[in-house]
């Protein structure tokens, strides 16, 4: 990696570990242990369920919460504080910053992501005193997970590159839920005609689709992930953060900051 | 080669909810610094010093014009690393230690591990802050946060280095230190370039400086020749303790202290105020002139108006 865009990641990481964002890993923890002690004593054949369930979920909301609040001050915080004038006077280009920040929030979801996972073992381990061939499926879930909160942490510095903190949340966040449906939206565009169909294909095809990088229900039930699946998701991912990453270059590229 | 080339350079910012209101922040403006000189930007708020500087740092996209920086286009980064940049009022991540962030920036700017360490800690005792190296800059003063920038600017030592509103906000001590640090920086060989509107540090440093007010340029040059043109002033002291309503009526200022009285009056007036003072019957004490000041030729160009409401920020 260009060792510039290397030192932008590293210390966006550094950021929000000193901003204390791993803390949310102690929530996490207490929610995790709380979980497995009560579903232990309540539950009959379902404990894995209800805390791969559980566990997961919880992986996905912390992660999306963090993606978006951090993603977008990403930008704007380094425009409304004015430290990005004496970084993009260096020789640095418009793009390494972007790139940076981007992988340096990414790296930080990861870790935060690897924590929690380690969480969630943990507390599959305690209500069932042994690891199952099928536990190896929610890595899989978890991998989609950090796949979704690649795209939503490309969306929200895409939104920051033009608009304001709050605006940015609200498209970053109002994208996550609509993505959660987005099978539900191809359906409708299947039934639809006219210009109800074009419009919610269209509609399908830009909004990111969360529903196929959801697969925690499946996991829970022990069932199994397709290789193909995998290598979909993953292609998907990759384009679409890439895409919405050069949507934020080129309109950072064009901004003045005044 | 000029260090600095300002070529027509402008500025219109669209205003409004629709954006079809023009503002104009800067008319187009032709500028050159030479390398190796201290040259001052001076201005009132909203003169368009800030946004000058700026365009030619490629922050802001200029609507007209264009600006050579070495020969080069501020664009490219082989350019900008031979720049410094101190920005107005900067503002630094503060959950770094001053150590820190020179050495992110010295990472950013490409200079090589070993040096870059041995260039951060020189650095630090440079401006004062070898004690204070490992504190987060949360902790710092403004002063001392004016002088983090300082060295960041010089960190990679640069061949040119502009400074926005350098003395903004610091002490007499500070201000001092500063004045003492552009011209070593000059003796050093560098290009420096700064904006301000305290005058007086203008003048003590400058070997050019260039006014500018509302968007325009009003004046280029040293500082001898621009004051050289302005009209010149007298200063007469008489014994008594009124002035005759004549005189009243041609001087610019008049101050009673004790059995004396001084007036400051143009320099064309001389042999009338002479006159009147004879015709008085009031015993002249001395006829001084007054050597013009930077300050005398930008209120000249700018108005005195002005002038108080840029020394109140």
């Amino acid at each position: 990696m260009n060792r510039r865009v290397l030192h932008i990641a590293r210390n966006t990481f550094r950021e929000a570990v000193r901003d204390r964002v791993l803390y949310n890993l102690i929530a996490f923890a207490l929610l995790m242990s709380g979980a497995a002690i009560l579903v232990g004593q309540i539950s009959i054949d379902i404990e894995r369920l209800v805390v791969i369930n559980l566990g997961l979920t919880a992986v996905s909301l912390f992660g999306v919460v963090i993606a978006i609040f951090i993603g977008i001050g990403l930008v704007s915080k380094e425009i409304d504080r004015r430290t990005l004038y004496t970084i993009l006077t260096r020789p640095v280009r418009r793009w390494e910053f972007i790139t940076g920040k981007f992988f340096g929030l990414a790296g930080t979801l990861l870790v935060n992501t690897l924590c929690m996972a380690v969480g969630v073992f943990a507390a599959l381990l305690y209500v069932s005193h042994r690891f199952q061939r099928a536990d190896g499926w929610v890595l899989v879930a978890l991998y989609f997970i950090v796949l979704q909160f690649l795209i939503i942490t490309a969306l929200a510095l895409l939104f920051s590159a033009f608009s304001t903190p709050l605006m940015s949340a609200v498209f970053a966040f109002a994208l996550f839920v609509v993505g959660c449906f987005s099978e539900d939206l191809r359906g409708f565009a299947a039934m639809a005609h006219g210009a109800e169909k074009w419009l919610a294909t269209a509609a399908a095809y830009v909004i990111p689709n969360f529903s196929a990088l959801n697969v925690i229900t499946s996991v829970a039930h022990g069932q199994p992930v397709s290789g193909q699946l995998v290598l979909y998701n993953t292609i998907y991912a990759l384009i679409y953060v890439l895409m919405a990453l050069s949507g934020a270059v080129l309109i950072f590229e064009r901004r003045n900051l005044k | 080669m000029p260090a600095i080339e300002i070529l027509g350079l402008e500025k219109t910012y669209h205003v409004g909810f629709w954006r079809k209101q023009a503002k104009r922040a800067l008319h187009p403006l032709q500028l050159t610094v030479a390398e190796g000189e201290i040259f001052g930007f001076l201005g009132p708020n909203g003169a368009g010093k800030t946004t000058t500087i700026k365009m030619l740092m490629g922050l802001v996209f200029p609507s007209g014009g264009t600006a050579r920086v070495l020969g080069g286009s501020i664009s490219d980064p082989a350019v900008r690393a031979q720049v410094g940049f101190l920005p107005e009022q900067p503002y630094f991540y503060d959950y770094l230690t001053a150590r820190e962030l020179l050495e992110y920036y010295g990472q950013l700017s490409g200079i090589p591990g070993q040096e870059r360490r041995q260039k951060v800690k020189a650095m630090l005792e440079r401006v004062g802050l070898g004690e204070a190296g490992n504190v987060q800059l949360r902790k710092f003063s403004k002063g001392m946060l004016q002088r983090v920038g300082i060295a960041q600017a010089i960190l990679h030592d640069p061949k040119i280095v502009i400074f926005d509103e350098p003395m903004s906000g610091l002490d007499p001590m500070g201000r001092r230190e500063v004045r003492d640090l552009i011209e070593q920086l000059k003796q050093e060989g560098k290009t420096v370039f700064f904006s301000t509107h305290i005058l007086s540090d203008a003048e003590a440093l400058c070997d050019r400086v260039a006014i500018l007010h509302q968007g325009q340029l009003r004046g280029v040059g040293a500082v001898a020749e621009l004051t050289a043109n302005v009209q010149g002033k007298i200063e007469l002291i008489w014994s008594g303790t009124t002035a005759p309503a004549a005189l009243k009526a041609i001087s610019a200022e008049l101050h009673v202290s004790g059995d004396t009285v001084r007036a400051v009056l143009a320099e064309d007036r001389q042999e009338s105020a002479l006159d009147i003072l004879k015709q008085s019957g009031l015993r002249l004490i001395s006829l001084t002139p007054v050597r013009s000041s930077l300050e005398d030729y930008f209120v000249s160009q700018v108005g005195p108006d002005k002038i108080s409401a840029g020394a109140g920020s």
